[in-house]
């Protein structure tokens, strides 16, 4: 299925590590989705785009756990995808990602104490001198070392975004969900913030998801490209037709005509071609 | 000359502005007293400063007669003791339902419905009911108190437990939370600030229903002297009482603004 050809990529194994199995999504009379049928390997950066409301977030959110599919089956490493949030898919919304009430330190820490058994989480002696230890080096990775005694408040969007990123990496997710990370930031935030998840896919060998409505966005990041779209119209019942996935491009190995269609496609548009 | 809507008082003229209907008001009382209390000099209703001072000093400073105690002082206590404790217990019962019914749509569900209704029962309708289950000693006081203003911090506080955004909660579990350590570590820290809040709102209430209380039936207290005196048209001690209340009140409102300024200084949204 897959086209990609990456260095960054691994093939692991044979079996997807997510596999997308004729998902329907429809409320009442309603169909947001039909006939989802996609696989995708470990390492892939799938960007997803489309015009709101075309079921990409309510995709994303399938995968997250918070909504469940009509029909079909998602399977993560071959078993239904849980349905409800968990420490496999971390994610970054484009915003509430983080805690106020915590200090930038204190989000990283609090998800290392997340990730132990207990009423309260919180950690104590070695385990939490180890936590701060690894919070603060990921915090170094994502640029905000400087800022760890700062509550969110205090932060710009940016900076925002990256310790949620950060929260997110510590989790060490299989696979990492961005939802329109960066939709609220300035266009030169973005680009730092484009430099860094990418980095941070390399080096952490990721599996990213991503919603933008940034086209250019999806096409610079992503090593595949997903557009939402509804296949067929109905224009007397608009909602009697669900958005499947009519584009699924490999990045890069797309021509400037190609580019100019699924830009008209979606509204609104959002920049040139570089 | 701009538009009425577009004029702000610089800091002097603030300050001069707000305590202008003070001053207003007091030399409007001494003109009223100096009036009446020429025409006749035992009137009671309005009296002079003078008045109010010996009458004030009769029951802080002196010992009654009676018991030895410092009246005033005493009432103080006894009805600061009552609202703390009445607050206390509200705040809590209320924070804890709150939090829950807020946090868990299945807690939501079952609770909810019953909160409602137990919100508009007028808590003075059962005062007789809590004379004749908890006595007339202080239980049915401070039990007054609690019932009275623990529907609106619970209602209050589940409201803004429902405030926190969705993604918050999903976030951490994603970082791997199970509920009680999102409920400890995501939710309530959030909502303590919301808690002093609705104490504040709710002790105006709070005062209402501990000066009835001490009205209908007790021996001591702010709203026991009040109306007692209120037989001998005592003005004199009534006017300084109710002025303490109000300063009591306002000093309990800044205190909790303040303390939650200095424990919460993420609250502060930018």
């Amino acid at each position: 299925m897959s086209m990609i050809d990456s260095s960054a990529i691994e093939k692991t194994s044979d079996t997807p590590m997510l596999q997308v199995n004729k998902v329907w999504k429809t409320y009442g009379d309603n169909v947001v989705l039909e006939g989802l049928d996609v696989t995708v390997q470990q390492g892939e950066f799938v960007t997803l785009v489309g015009t709101s409301g075309c079921g990409k977030s309510t995709f994303l959110n399938m995968l997250l756990g918070t909504v469940e599919p009509s029909r079909g089956e998602i399977l993560l490493d071959g078993k239904p995808i849980p349905n409800e949030p968990g420490a496999d898919r971390g994610i970054v919304f484009q915003q509430y990602s983080v805690f106020p009430h915590m200090t930038v330190l204190e989000n990283v820490v609090t998800s290392k104490g997340f990730q132990r058994k207990g009423f309260t989480g919180l950690l104590f002696g070695k385990a939490r001198r180890e936590a701060v230890k690894e919070a603060l080096e990921i915090l170094d990775q994502v640029g905000l070392s400087y800022a760890v005694d700062k509550y969110p408040h205090e932060l710009s969007g940016g900076m925002k975004q990256r310790l949620a990123i950060a929260q997110a990496l510590l989790g060490k997710p299989r696979i990492l969900l961005l939802d329109e990370p960066f939709g609220a930031l300035d266009p030169g935030i973005r680009a730092d913030m484009h430099a860094l998840v990418l980095k941070l896919w390399k080096e952490h060998k990721l599996t990213i998801f991503m919603v933008t409505h940034d086209l250019k966005e999806g096409f610079y990041l992503g090593t595949r490209l997903w557009v939402f779209d509804k296949l067929r119209h109905d224009e007397q019942a608009p909602q009697r037709f669900g958005a499947g996935i009519p584009y699924d491009l490999a990045v890069g190995q797309v021509d400037h005509d190609l580019y100019r269609e699924i830009d008209d496609d979606i509204q609104p548009v959002p920049q040139q071609v570089a | 000359m701009k538009k009425l809507i577009n004029q702000t008082p610089d800091r002097t003229f603030q300050v001069f502005l707000g305590l202008l209907p003070f001053v207003l008001l007091i030399v409007l009382y001494m003109v009223s007293s100096d009036a009446r209390l020429e025409v006749n000099p035992n009137d009671k209703l309005l009296p002079s400063f003078s008045q109010i001072g010996d009458g004030l000093s009769r029951m802080a400073l002196e010992p009654s007669k009676r018991t030895g105690d410092y009246v005033f002082w005493q009432d103080t206590a006894s009805s600061l003791t009552r609202l703390g404790l009445g607050v206390l217990i509200a705040a809590a019962i209320g924070l804890f339902v709150g939090v829950i019914t807020g946090a868990l749509p299945l807690f939501t569900a079952w609770v909810s419905p019953l909160l409602t209704v137990v919100s508009l029962i007028p808590p003075l309708a059962i005062l007789p009911i809590l004379f004749i289950v908890f006595g007339l000693g202080e239980l049915s006081k401070v039990v007054l108190i609690a019932i009275g203003i623990t529907p609106f911090i619970a209602r209050d506080i589940q409201r803004r437990t429902q405030e926190i955004p969705p993604e918050q909660l999903v976030k951490a579990q994603t970082l791997g939370a199970n509920t009680s350590q999102i409920l400890m570590r995501v939710v309530l820290p959030q909502i303590l600030p919301k808690l002093i809040d609705a104490v504040r709102l709710s002790l105006g209430a709070g005062w209402l229903f501990l000066i009835a209380a001490e009205a209908v039936a007790s021996t001591d207290g702010l709203g026991y002297r009040i109306f007692l005196v209120r037989r001998y048209m005592a003005m004199d001690v009534i006017l300084p009482y109710v002025a303490w209340i109000t300063v009591l009140a306002f000093f309990i409102d800044q205190g909790l603004k303040h303390l939650n300024k200095t424990l919460f200084p993420w609250n502060e949204r930018a």
